[in-house]
């Protein structure tokens, strides 16, 4: 028995009609336009004059490039906290509603919202939130004698990007989470209970062994994420003039591109980009492939 | 301790963290419909229950922008593209779950390959193709992309076909039912409860992209989606946050709405995305 129908002859115009969107999309979409990218990228361009020949140069210049040298700081550091943070806490909440608890879907709902609502729209409220003129957070620190903080001011950016961030994730990873540890079968934990393990051994031994995959999967997501912060970022961040407080690759991109026209130096950065989130990618498989094979 | 007891204070000591974090989470909601519900002169009281109530700001908001306008235009150009996600999407998931022909795996595994570029590499020559075909400032480059399929779509829906028994298609097609017939009569509708959860996806993904649409449709309120208009009366009416919080409200209320009526659908279609 095979699990697919037999390829009949007269079926190939039914097959390619079928397909077609997705070949198109993969031809033109996708390495079509990567394709055309990666051309652009050695040229200079601002789509009003004639394009010219550059060479490596839209790369060699990348790092006297300020504001990309800045998003490529800020977007590493940013990554480098967020990443593990949206992990541990998402695996932590799911962690704690893995229980047969009456209501509990509703505290699952709570942590959901933010997933749910838009990036655009919530980032305003947190600029709101976090507003250094009697902003909400500074209200009540001065409220209760503290010091107001500039958290949108250089220093404390970063960590004020990370909290709306992280935030507005840690319900996906909750619910990709759950659906991990819903599928460890009880009887793993019945065993170790009877072997005499602590909660905090079942955690290690059983919870955590059987979570890697899941843990793997989601942080490659998060770490794609990471690299492409936009939305709150760009709420949050933006000043008048247009620029950002603190810029991030995708800003990047968008600003070289869509408000400067340079088209090549854009290129160039968005092939940047897609390289670094390819090598994580890469990297994160390998590790996987070597945690698979020991355990 | 006893099994029991032990039980129990695990499920309390969750309990009470998950209802901290829970306030956490949405401690940020709150103050926004409190905020968007005070008068402009009280809109820096530290009160949650506004010192006097008023509706006057959600009167403004419509007056000094057009939002309804932009509603609509995010709710057209969401629908049409989560209708060309879906359709073309299970199209492909189709072939790839029920038909066999040479290069269809390395296909499939170029799709998937996919997943990981991201969308900034593909944008910017689609930006030149449609400045070229004079569709810059239009809605089209909002949607038509949708049309052309997707690695996540379609690599979701195929599981959920590749659970379907071949031998309804089999059956179908001893009575004669073309590839065609078969996808739209028997895949497609035994398929609802995936095609829900990835419309969803589909929908949210459309209604909340602002980077697509600060490209093509960067200034005019007339044509642009809500995400821009946020964008928009964040610089244009600066530190008016009683304001801007009645925008935030009418915009995220609408998905927030359908989640809580729709909740373990919004649930599967994220959950989906973890590729159990």
């Amino acid at each position: 028995m095979s699990s697919t129908l037999k390829p009949l002859r007269g079926e190939r115009a039914g097959l390619l009609l079928l397909l077609a969107p997705t070949l198109l999309g993969l031809a033109i979409g996708v390495f079509g336009s990567v394709l055309a990218t990666l051309a652009l990228s050695f040229f200079d361009w601002d789509m009003l004059t004639p394009i010219k020949w550059a060479g490596a140069t839209n790369y060699t210049s990348l790092p006297h490039d300020r504001m990309f040298s800045v998003a490529l700081v800020n977007t590493t550091l940013f990554s480098l906290i967020y990443v593990p943070l949206t992990l541990a806490i998402g695996f932590a909440v799911a962690c704690l509603m893995n229980r047969h608890i009456r209501g509990i879907s509703l505290l699952r709902a709570l942590f959901f919202l933010p997933v749910v609502s838009s990036p655009t729209a919530v980032g305003l409220l947190w600029s709101w939130i976090f507003a250094q003129d009697q902003g909400v957070l500074n209200s009540f620190i001065t409220a209760f004698g503290g010091n107001p903080v500039n958290w949108l001011g250089p220093k404390v950016i970063l960590y004020s990007v990370v909290i709306v961030n992280v935030w507005g994730a840690i319900g996906e990873g909750m619910i990709v989470f759950l659906a991990g540890l819903q599928a460890i079968p009880r009887e793993l934990y019945e065993a170790a209970r009877v072997d005499g393990a602590t909660a905090w051994q079942r955690l290690v031994h059983v919870t955590l062994p059987a979570m890697v995959p899941s843990l793997f999967f989601q942080g490659v997501l998060s770490t794609i994420h990471a690299f492409q912060a936009f939305d709150y970022i760009y709420m949050l961040t933006r000043l008048s003039n247009g620029n950002s407080t603190f810029p991030t690759l995708v800003f990047s991109v968008y600003r070289t591109g869509f408000r400067f026209f340079r088209m090549g130096d854009a290129a160039a950065q968005a092939v940047v980009l897609t390289v670094i989130i390819a090598l994580f990618t890469l990297f994160y498989i390998r590790i996987q492939k070597k945690f698979g094979a020991e355990a | 301790m006893s099994r029991r007891a032990e039980e129990v204070r695990g499920n309390v000591i969750a309990v009470t963290l998950l209802l901290a974090g829970g306030i956490i989470m949405v401690a940020p909601f709150i103050w926004m419909v409190s905020t968007s519900l005070k008068l402009p002169a009280d809109q820096y009281s530290r009160s949650l229950i506004p010192p006097i109530f008023t509706l006057a700001n959600y009167h403004d908001i419509w007056t000094i922008m057009p939002l309804h306008t932009m509603l609509w235009n995010s709710l057209k150009i969401a629908l049409i593209a989560t209708f060309g996600q879906l359709l073309t999407c299970s199209m492909g998931a189709f072939i790839f779950a029920v038909t066999r022909f040479r290069g269809r795996d390395a296909l499939f595994f170029l799709l998937l390959i996919t997943l990981m570029v991201p969308q900034q590499i593909t944008t910017i020559p689609q930006f030149i193709l449609f400045k070229w075909l004079g569709l810059y400032g239009t809605q089209v480059p909002m949607y038509l992309p949708s049309f052309l399929g997707g690695a996540f779509g379609t690599f979701l829906l195929r599981q959920y076909f590749k659970t379907i028994p071949i031998e309804l298609a089999e059956a179908a097609r001893i009575d004669g039912a073309s590839l065609l017939t078969i996808y739209w009569r028997i895949y497609l509708p035994l398929a609802k409860p995936a095609l829900a959860a990835f419309a969803i996806f589909a929908f949210m993904f459309s209604w909340n992209d602002l980077f697509t649409a600060l490209i093509y449709l960067p200034s005019d309120m007339q044509t642009t989606t809500l995400p821009v208009g946020l964008a928009l009366l964040q610089q244009q009416y600066a530190g008016k946050w009683t304001l801007m919080m009645a925008a935030v409200l009418i915009s995220v209320a609408p998905i927030i709405v359908a989640f809580l009526i729709a909740q373990k659908q919004f649930i599967e279609g994220i959950s989906m995305s973890g590729f159990k």
